[in-house]
């Protein structure tokens, strides 16, 4: 064990639990829990999806060929896999007490949430510019047909619903951060950084389910 | 139950007077003052509902135009839903009785996230506050089912109610994980699975429901407030989209929605036959699985509302032999329940009234729910006042039969005080019969042929159509007369001791009101739930042996 193995800050248990161990029991299982319903949301948008992919099988193909841009949504991809290591890697160094580290960590995985939704917003400026849009506000000339703006429709309720939640695991991410650059967390008091790395990976995740149902088939 | 509880001086304040004014009620962390602080909430919200359910059955009391035009009973009707069921029927029992009695239960000192409890209850209030506003503005003509196009095409205020049910939706989440997560980890030392009481289990079953299946609901609410306000096309036929998608998302909640109503009902229930029967559960473990069983195909039967949606013939039978399962589990319920009371030594007192009125209504529903899960006898009853009678018997019977049970009967513990029983047995009997009056007509109604939320109907309807608005009355009455006995009962009645009724559930090892701080010392639990056997009657249970040499 490095030399910091005790924490600054005493780690703090709450008046109703008996043991730091029930506590920590307790808020993984809560996360998890969480994560679950947070899956069942996603999932009516991926049943939608479902459902019109195989109505309107040949328009949804050509829409993902001409309506999105393969490299960003690559890119994407491999920015969030990135991130999602440095959180992993962040989480292990709190655990050893060596908080510096890991501020530094989140931090990076931070600057690639930012990068994520960068290359978002290029992506979501052009499809404004090419009229790709949801619903009655649809007119990219280059894919028509019934099912065309349903694709666009989908497209900007999943990515916009998991943009949302990329900001918020962001939020939690930063604060994390700068709980780890006091000191706080040790081989003792690690909960906090740990559900939220699952967080991040949970967001992470459902990106891998959407890049290959948006951009690639 | 735990003996060596019952010799430890509480010399802390119970948790009414731990802390004074508005803030410590406003702030608190208390799960037992969460559980009142719900209790005012969702009766409110009972009363808003039943105000529109009145107004519903004074405007059918003729054949014509009574008191209201078709557009406002068009609203009444979809109100008195949504109030009803995401306002009232979803939250009010693990709100009120989970709160309060399940820490209680497991000997524990709170739920395991006391903070999120707190958030659960604003998130109720902001979106209980957001669908007033919206009814306010005017209120949707929906029905509580939102089915498009018509609901993203209307001219109400649709919106402001479904974003109301989407923030609601998250405080059921909340409270489900919150209820799974403390009966996981917070069981007091011996409190083995096979010892848990039956209303844990129940809550637990309940939780997982609410954990799973709402956040599909919220998807869908969203998904229609979207189309409404941006008019993208997810389910409007017109622009590509699939009306029957929208049919298939929501009962996928809505459906299971029924059992995260009629399972806490169960738990309730559980809990009082064995203090009134004063005889250990029969069958205690089927009724704990029967609950999980629930649960589980509750999930899988989601199709039946769809029978004459356009879905295929064999999935509707699929779909129909799935909802008769539903039947089963519950059938072992009853027959565990009554096979209880089989030689009991049974207290006729209020909250058993609602017991039996509950048995009535839970197998007369149900029956009528296995007759509707036949397609093709649901063909003829679609969209009639057949459904409507029947979800009312069993979805409303049953949860407002158990709602009154539990109150009553953990009324004392909640708040030291004891009602007036003699006006309680009256008004138990006014609400059983005023209910059978309202209803009975209506499931003849609808096989008569006579269709749900119509605004007028043939004049050979209109003898049945009174006798229902004269039955609501009385039922109306009934819930008053409970409300003011009540709350005069805070103040007159008599002062109740830590078990009034001489229950052996856990829960009564407390003093009533139970201190703020739960136990001062950690219960240990040496044997199971509603421990009854060998012992008369009001007999004090005989010093338990250690833990290791009982086998439950």
């Amino acid at each position: 064990m490095p030399e910091a193995t005790t924490p600054a800050i005493e780690p703090p248990l709450a008046h109703h639990f008996v043991s730091m161990r029930q506590q920590t029991e307790a808020a993984r299982l809560g996360m998890w829990l969480f994560l679950v319903s947070e899956v069942l949301l996603f999932t009516g948008l991926f049943t939608a999806y479902a459902v019109y992919r195989f109505l309107y099988p040949t328009v949804f193909e050509e829409a993902s060929r001409k309506g999105v841009e393969l490299w960003a949504g690559t890119t994407n991809t491999f920015v969030l896999i990135t991130s999602s290591l440095t959180v992993a890697l962040g989480y292990h160094f709190a655990k050893e007490g060596r908080g510096k580290l890991a501020a530094a960590l989140l931090a990076v995985s931070l600057a690639l949430g930012f990068v994520f939704l960068g290359i978002k917003a290029i992506e979501y400026t052009n499809h404004f510019h090419e009229g790709q849009l949801p619903g009655k506000f649809y007119h990219f000339a280059e894919v028509q047909g019934p099912g065309a703006s349903m694709f666009f429709t989908l497209y900007f309720i999943m990515t916009g619903l998991h943009g949302a939640h990329v900001v918020v695991g962001m939020t939690v991410l930063a604060i994390m951060a700068v709980r780890a650059w006091r000191e706080e967390f040790g081989p003792v008091h690690f909960a906090p950084i740990e559900l939220a790395g699952l967080y991040w990976h949970l967001v992470d995740l459902i990106w891998i389910f959407l890049y290959p149902l948006l951009y690639l088939i | 139950m735990n003996p060596s509880a019952n010799s430890v001086v509480y010399n802390t304040p119970n948790y009414l007077d731990a802390e004074g004014g508005v803030r410590s009620w406003l702030f608190t962390r208390d799960h037992k003052r969460i559980g009142v602080m719900y209790l005012v909430l969702t009766t409110s919200a009972f009363a808003l509902g039943g105000l529109f359910a009145m107004l519903i059955r004074i405007e059918l009391l003729t054949p014509g135009p009574t008191i209201m035009s078709a557009m406002t009973y068009n609203r009444m009707f979809t109100l008195h839903g949504v109030v009803m069921i995401f306002l009232f029927m979803v939250p009010a029992i693990p709100g009120i009785f989970g709160n309060f009695f399940l820490p209680l239960m497991l000997g524990a000192q709170d739920v395991a996230f006391p903070r999120l409890n707190l958030l659960s209850v604003y998130l109720y209030l902001v979106g209980a506050t957001i669908a007033v506003w919206g009814m306010i503005q005017g209120g949707a003509d929906t029905g509580w089912t939102f089915y498009a196009p018509y609901s993203t095409t209307t001219t109400t205020k649709v919106v402001p109610i479904l974003l109301g049910a989407f923030v609601i939706g998250f405080s059921s989440i909340v409270t489900g994980i919150n209820f799974i997560v403390t009966t996981h980890t917070m069981r007091g030392p011996g409190l083995t699975w096979d010892r848990m009481p039956l209303f844990v289990w129940s809550i637990y079953a309940t939780s997982i429901i609410q954990v799973l299946a709402t956040p599909v609901l919220g998807m869908v609410l969203l998904l229609v407030a979207i189309e409404h306000s941006f008019g993208f096309g997810i389910f409007d036929p017109a622009r590509g989209g699939d009306p029957i998608l929208l049919q298939h998302l929501f009962w996928f909640y809505s459906h299971p929605a029924v059992y995260i109503m009629v399972l806490p009902a169960m738990a309730v229930i559980s809990e009082v036959v064995c203090a009134f029967a004063r005889k250990n559960m029969f069958g205690y473990k089927a009724v704990a699985y029967s609950s999980l069983g629930i649960a589980f195909v509750g999930f899988f039967t989601w199709g039946h509302h769809l029978f004459t949606s356009g879905q295929s013939a064999f999935d509707a039978g699929i779909f129909g032999v799935l909802s008769m399962f539903v039947g089963i589990f519950t059938a072992i319920k009853v027959f565990n329940w009554t096979a209880t009371l089989y030689k009991g030594a049974i207290k006729f007192t209020a909250p058993f009234a609602y017991v039996c009125g509950f048995l009535f209504f839970l197998v007369f529903g149900g029956m009528t729910g296995v007759a509707l899960a036949t397609v093709s006898l649901d063909v003829h009853w679609q969209d009639t006042y057949f459904v409507v009678a029947h979800f009312h018997f069993i979805m409303v019977g049953g949860t407002i039969m158990a709602f009154l049970a539990g109150i009553h009967y953990w009324w004392p513990k909640m708040f030291g005080r004891m009602y007036s029983e003699g006006w309680a047995l009256v008004a138990a009997c006014t609400i059983i019969f005023g209910f059978n009056a309202t209803f009975i007509p209506q499931f003849l109604l609808g096989n008569m042929g006579m269709p749900r939320r119509y605004y007028s109907y043939p004049a050979q309807f209109w003898p049945l159509n009174v006798a229902s608005t004269a039955g609501a009355s009385l039922l109306g009455f009934g819930f008053l007369l409970v409300l003011v006995y009540l709350l005069l009962s805070l103040k007159y009645g008599r002062v109740a001791g830590a078990n009034p009724w001489g229950s052996r559930g856990f829960e009564w090892n407390t003093p009533s009101p139970p201190s703020a701080l739960n136990f001062p010392v950690p219960p240990v639990f040496t044997h199971g739930p509603h421990d009854y056997q060998d012992r008369g009657p009001g007999e004090e249970p005989s010093p338990t042996p250690p833990p290791e040499a009982q086998h439950a």
